[in-house]
């Protein structure tokens, strides 16, 4: 059984007409969210993006916009409990 | 909870023999001469401190201190021709990339990450583009080697933007693998990666090699500690039950931090809270089956609902707290996760200590 967690969640958007055709969106997804189709990046399957933001921060047309963060319940917990605005892990 | 550690080590403007790093004598076989100074020369082969040393943090002890100096590495005898490898300087990070590249010669350029690891360190940024840029130039990266070529960290990626690195240091930058292990094989074919090698995996020996430190985190937690001095005096003072109740929240403990993250993919559900409820579940049933089943009495009905409503919540907890742990979460799925799972565990868990009360109330 494949690991996933749960569906329709992402916050990953992406402009194919935006795209440059560099393939690194691809090379640096650890999910293989990412595919290329000749000279375009091809978004396969949303729901295995785990919005570390590695395309977007290795997109340099802005083709792909994530909000990235930590899945991690304890940082989620400990950010709102101290009133910060994004979760991170420790200090 | 997350694997990310909390602190980290703060940095010293000193060398490694003043600063809070674990000094470079200690794993190093020698020292080499370069354009940029003398640099330590370390080995593929780890030496009894080191594997002590990953042995100790993979129990949290001391992890947020395991540090060693950023800077150049010669592993093996590299020359100007040889591969640079950016890793993080976390000790445990370095090692396991020494350890997974027997035979290789190459430079390691460690990254002041405060003593965190790469994937955790880039998504907090500090193994970023920044400290990258910064690294190449205090370590004289640009003196030692005749190419013009970085390797990092395919994890590093979301700290790392290539194209500005690239601009910025006059290196071109190439993600290499996720794992260290398969550094060999990428080198081999010409820097080229198969989606194998691009893929995070989150195989059974992973999960089962964090469980220690889940356990470890439970056990350093001021309030687990707390209720557990006060079960121990109770457990002393010869209190009726009390070793009835130490071994189901311990049961429970367990089946939430340990065998949740240990069978994770094949436990039905998506949310984690809900593959950590059905254990617990399973395991308060298994409690009340032993105790007799269907319970008779008030007393023992009270019971039985208390372990049924509180036991499965407390395994939920524990479970829900693993996705910062796991390797494919994100952050909007673990909020709608949290969203529907965290009311459901304060109603059941509270509804179970009702219950316990009542229970401790006809039982006097």
């Amino acid at each position: 059984m494949p690991l996933s967690h749960l569906k329709n969640v992402s916050t990953l958007k992406y402009d194919p007409d935006r795209c440059a055709g560099c393939g690194l969106c691809a090379a640096v997804c650890p999910h293989g969210v990412f595919e290329m189709d000749g000279r375009k990046a091809r978004l396969l399957d949303r729901d295995r993006c785990m919005e570390c933001g590695a395309c977007s921060r290795n997109c340099a047309p802005g083709a792909i916009d994530v909000r990235a963060g930590v899945g991690c319940a304890y940082a989620i917990m400990w950010s709102a409990l101290r009133h910060k605005p994004a979760p991170q892990c420790g200090e | 909870m997350c694997s990310c550690g909390e602190e980290g080590v703060k940095p010293s403007t000193g060398g490694d023999s003043d600063g809070p790093y674990v000094v470079s004598s200690t794993f190093a076989t020698g020292r080499l001469s370069t354009p940029a100074g003398d640099i330590p020369v370390v080995s593929s082969r780890l030496n009894r401190r080191d594997r002590l040393g990953t042995f100790r943090v993979r129990w949290g002890i001391g992890r947020d201190r395991y540090a060693i100096a950023p800077g150049l590495y010669a592993l093996g005898s590299p020359d100007p021709r040889s591969p640079v490898l950016v890793t993080a300087n976390y000790k445990l990070s370095f090692d396991k990339l020494r350890a997974s590249v027997a035979g290789l010669n190459a430079w390691i350029l460690a990254l002041d990450t405060l003593g965190i690891n790469v994937w955790c360190a880039a998504g907090k940024g500090t193994f970023g583009t920044d400290e990258a840029v910064r690294r190449v130039e205090t370590a004289r990266v640009k003196g030692v080697v005749s190419h013009r070529t970085l390797i990092f960290p395919q994890l590093g990626a979301p700290g790392v933007a290539a194209h500005e690195v690239a601009r910025r240091t006059g290196f071109r930058v190439v993600f290499g693998p996720v794992r260290a292990a398969d550094l060999p094989a990428f080198l081999d074919a010409g820097m080229k990666a198969t989606p194998e090698m691009r893929r995070v995996r989150f195989a059974f020996k992973d999960r089962l090699t964090l469980i220690p430190v889940e356990l470890a985190g439970i056990a350093g937690n001021k309030g687990v500690l707390a209720v557990f001095i006060l079960w121990l005096a109770a457990a002393i003072a010869g209190l009726k039950g009390a070793w009835g109740v130490g071994l189901a929240l311990a049961g429970s403990i367990l089946a939430g931090a340990a065998l949740t993250p240990a069978l994770l993919p094949w436990i039905p559900a998506r949310m984690f809270a809900a593959k950590g409820a059905l254990l617990g579940l399973i395991w308060a049933a298994f409690l009340c089956v032993l105790r007799g089943f269907p319970p008779e009495g008030a007393a023992n009905i009270a019971g039985a609902a208390a372990g049924l409503l509180f036991l499965p919540a407390l395994s939920a907890f524990l479970a829900m707290n693993f996705t910062g742990s796991s390797t494919f979460t994100s952050l909007s799925g673990v909020v709608a996760e949290m969203k529907t799972a965290v009311p459901l565990m304060i109603l059941s868990s509270s509804f179970g200590l009702i219950a316990a009360v009542v229970f401790i109330l006809l039982k006097i």
